[in-house]
């Protein structure tokens, strides 16, 4: 193709979107709309999603040193917990610590009698990946000096249930809004180029190729699509952020912590341009493959 | 130049059989009418002309191109050796008069340089010089159709084909038309032109074939014969 012609087809690109104005917004704007609907249900699971792995980390295991170590004893067994796999972190509670804790709770009446040495030295055990608790506190019940390792078996399934329903859930609400969005987003495309069908055959009969026919509609898809993805991503990072601010400013911010926007700007942009060039280019090509059958 | 032998066409959906056995030529540089009732078959025989539909028997040639044969890609090719021209014109309305005219032939991949000297000498050869910036909506139509004709004129096709050209136009624009086609007939060009107008026919004296029911019931310059 020669240069003068590609351009000329480029200026077509352009120059159909400015006449077809109309049809133009109303493709940006459904491009749009569809993009931060998906986007805001992105946006929603993978919040939750960070939630509930918050919750999981408030989740602890506790490993409680035989009772004849020594505090200096018990806190030499720091690394080898350390080192049983999936344990992220460990603090060492001397028994003093734990029983002050454990008062704390109570009345002084109640307190009254208790001693010390009630109480075992421990560590209070993280996790990488609650799934494997199980497994950890076998781990951990087999390093020397640990006698007793208190895990909530039953939190811990119960969270992985509903992370799972909520990953699940989400995907499967993901995938539905890619389906609906693209069928909506080709269709109004599909609506846009209708009025063209006698443009196109004019083409045809003057002797057009259909690539020559189709990449005026590509350049103007692809126009179309950078414009509806990058709005879309403009209008979801004004959104998010106004939503965020407003639940920070809640009671509700205290407990828990959103995900910042600039952590997902990057690839949500990419997605939000390549959704939205995707949209664009193959929605108006599709819509335009039977007027080429002339 | 169109050679057509044995040409039968049915449509599959109405079981239609739009023509039988047609035999047909039309040699380079003729200027010829095709005439014939509603129905008779002159636009499927068009259409197979231009490549819009393919013969299920017989044997199309147009410009030394096998219709029956030509895979799709290729029609371009075809098509560019024709120039169309239909009743309703079908200009691009937000383009003006030149650039119609000049689109089919950016379509062909003529330069700019190319299409500055050529589009100028075929507007004022179908007499629309100074319209150049109109768009087709403040044209009568009898200049729309001008322009149809430049438009189907500018890449010096070897045959111009014109669909009911007169269909929308009063008498005395219809036979300047047709005067015009037979002034661009002297160029050279052959012309194929459908029609049920009589008058008009009989005023120009041409070869008229005539169609009935699928079927080519007379040629010869005897003029229409008023099916």
């Amino acid at each position: 193709m020669s240069l003068s012609r590609g351009s000329y087809l480029i200026r077509e690109g352009f120059r159909s979107i400015k006449t077809h104005s109309f049809m133009s917004f109303a493709s940006v704007t459904i491009i749009m709309a569809c993009l931060i609907i998906m986007g805001s249900v992105s946006l929603l699971s993978l919040n939750i999603d960070q939630l509930i792995g918050d919750m999981e980390n408030q989740n602890e295991v506790v490993a409680l040193v035989d009772e004849t170590y020594s505090s200096e004893d018990a806190q030499a067994l720091q690394s080898l917990v350390e080192a049983v796999p999936n344990v992220s972190d460990a603090e060492f509670v001397d028994r003093a610590v734990a029983m002050d804790t454990f008062m704390n709770n109570f009345d002084r009446d109640f307190r009254d009698g208790i001693d010390e040495t009630v109480f075992r030295h421990r560590f209070v055990i993280h996790l990488d990946d609650i799934s494997l608790m199980s497994e950890t506190k076998s781990a951990l019940e087999s390093v020397e000096g640990i006698v007793k390792v208190k895990a909530h078996l039953e939190y811990a399934n119960a969270f992985i249930t509903i992370r799972n329903i909520v990953s699940v859930v989400s995907l499967v609400l993901t995938v539905i809004l890619v389906f609906v969005s693209v069928f909506i987003m080709s269709n109004t495309i599909k609506l846009a180029t209708f009025g063209r069908r006698e443009e196109i055959g004019i083409m045809k009969m003057v002797g057009a190729t259909n690539s020559f026919i189709r990449l005026p509609f590509i350049i103007e898809g692809l126009v179309l699509g950078v414009l509806g993805g990058g709005l879309a991503f403009l209008a979801e990072w004004g959104l998010y952020g106004l939503l965020t601010s407003r639940i920070m400013g809640t009671l509700a911010g205290s407990f828990i912590s959103i995900i910042p926007f600039d952590k997902v700007a990057v690839p949500m942009l990419i997605a939000y341009l390549g959704i939205g060039v995707f949209v664009g280019v193959f929605g108006g090509v599709n819509a335009i493959r039977n007027y080429l059958k002339v | 130049m169109v050679r057509m032998k044995n040409v039968t066409k049915v449509y599959d959906s109405s079981g239609t059989v739009a023509l039988d056995g047609v035999n047909m030529t039309i040699d380079e540089g003729e200027f010829v009418f095709l005439v014939g009732p509603s129905g008779s078959g002159k636009t499927t025989l068009m259409k197979l002309i231009t490549g819009e539909v393919r013969a299920d028997a017989g044997k199309v040639i147009v410009n030394d191109f096998d219709m029956n044969k030509i895979r799709r890609h290729k029609l371009p090719k075809v098509r560019r050796t024709l120039g169309v021209i239909f009743q309703d014109y079908r200009l691009i309305d937000n383009m003006n008069v030149y650039d119609n005219v000049a689109f089919a032939m950016r379509v062909v991949g003529a330069s700019g340089r190319e299409i500055s000297r050529r589009v100028p000498y075929v507007l004022e050869l179908v007499g629309l010089e100074g319209r150049e910036k109109r768009l087709p909506g403040e044209l009568s139509g009898g200049e729309q159709q001008r322009v149809a004709i430049a438009r189907a004129l500018v890449n010096s096709p070897r045959m111009i084909v014109a669909d009911e050209p007169t269909g929308n136009l009063d008498p005395v624009r219809s036979l300047e038309l047709m005067l015009l086609f037979e002034k661009i007939n002297e160029m050279g060009t052959t012309i194929l032109v459908v029609t049920h107008e009589k008058e008009l026919v009989n005023a120009l004296s041409k070869r008229v074939i005539t169609i009935d029911e699928g079927h080519v019931i007379s040629d010869g310059m005897d003029g229409y014969f008023g099916l």
